[in-house]
């Protein structure tokens, strides 16, 4: 139990060092790094919860990919450092209005906040015991069934993270060679091989 | 709760021991051995050169692409698992209901397919 005490506020105090971390550090990349350090000690939260399945994906899914994503994009904004600081004092004002008005949009949300009344409900039931059934399974009892239309949307926001990857970042380049193999294949035999008669003596 | 804790703790045990090794050796090597630096030791040796240029270079947005897809298929196997190990108790509607999250993801590959999106060029 102490352990299991000891063990969260270890991971609970990483994560928030290196949400700070994220913010403030000065180097995008590092930044990125930062991320990578939080969701693993989240992933150490999840499994103190006994979300082990989350725990997993989390690792497979934020850390193996969209962090790597983070990265490419990081490295394809051609950021000078330098220049960037430049125009901090010219920019203050209307960065501090925008921020500003932000804030107050934020505290305007909070303070219309309303508990919808089910969510006691769901709050009250939460996840079957571990011993009975596996973080796993008690996922997919529930995620396939009870809360297809959600399922469903996700698959839906998928195909559209496809498409719109595909339509904005693909371009065709001009003047590479490809390989087309249905014309190698239905290329006839006429095209392809000529029989001469080269008299002797004499070239072609 | 308690069972499944103590099924890892090893693991913590062992990140534990990683993390204290990482530390050792790097705090070691500044208490333990002697530090008498000078330019030439300082600098790029034989096996090494002056760098050309920062590592911060731009990337081909390409790489975006391979990276962003690889996720979208990465997030479809990861609906797989829960759905095959409660395959039995959600039946068939459980069934079809991935059937039909799986062939909205089918659509999309045979665009990307056709589009070229997979070919490198």
């Amino acid at each position: 139990m102490i352990v299991q005490a000891l063990a969260f506020y270890l991971f609970a105090a990483v994560v928030v060092g290196a949400g700070v971390m994220v913010i403030s550090a000065r180097n995008p990349v590092h930044s990125v790094l930062f991320l990578i350090v939080a969701f693993f000690n989240a992933a150490g939260l999840f499994v103190l919860m006994g979300a082990e399945f989350l725990a997993m994906i989390l690792i497979v899914v934020y850390v193996g990919a969209v962090a790597v994503l983070f990265l490419f994009v990081v490295m394809m904004l051609d950021i000078n450092f330098v220049e960037l600081r430049q125009g901090f004092l010219q920019y203050l004002p209307i960065g501090g209005l925008i921020g500003l008005i932000l804030l107050i949009e934020l505290l305007t949300v909070l303070g219309a906040w309303a508990v919808a009344p089910e969510a006691g409900v769901v709050v009250g039931t939460p996840m079957p015991p571990p011993d009975l059934t596996t973080n796993t399974q008690a996922l997919g009892e529930v995620l396939y069934t009870k809360y297809i239309y959600l399922f469903q949307a996700a698959g839906l926001i998928l195909l559209v993270a496809m498409i719109g990857a595909i339509v904005l970042s693909l371009r065709r380049r001009e003047g590479v060679r490809r390989q087309n193999i249905g014309a190698q294949i239905s290329r006839p035999r006429e095209a392809a091989i000529e029989v001469r008669k080269v008299p002797s003596r004499s070239g072609i | 709760m308690e069972g499944l804790l103590a099924e890892y703790l090893p693991i913590l045990i062992f990140l534990g021991i990683a993390a204290a090794m990482a530390v050792i050796m790097v705090v070691a090597a500044y208490i333990v051995a002697r530090q008498r630096p000078d330019s030439e030791k300082d600098s790029a040796y034989e096996c090494g050169f002056e760098a050309f240029d920062d590592a911060r270079g731009r990337f081909d947005v390409r790489f975006y692409l391979v990276a962003i897809l690889f996720i979208i298929f990465d997030l479809e196997v990861a609906f797989l698992f829960p759905w095959a190990v409660a395959l039995g108790e959600i039946g068939e509607f459980g069934f079809w209901s991935m059937v039909i999250f799986l062939s909205v993801l089918t659509i999309g590959f045979v665009y990307e397919w056709k589009k070229g999106a997979l070919e490198w060029e």
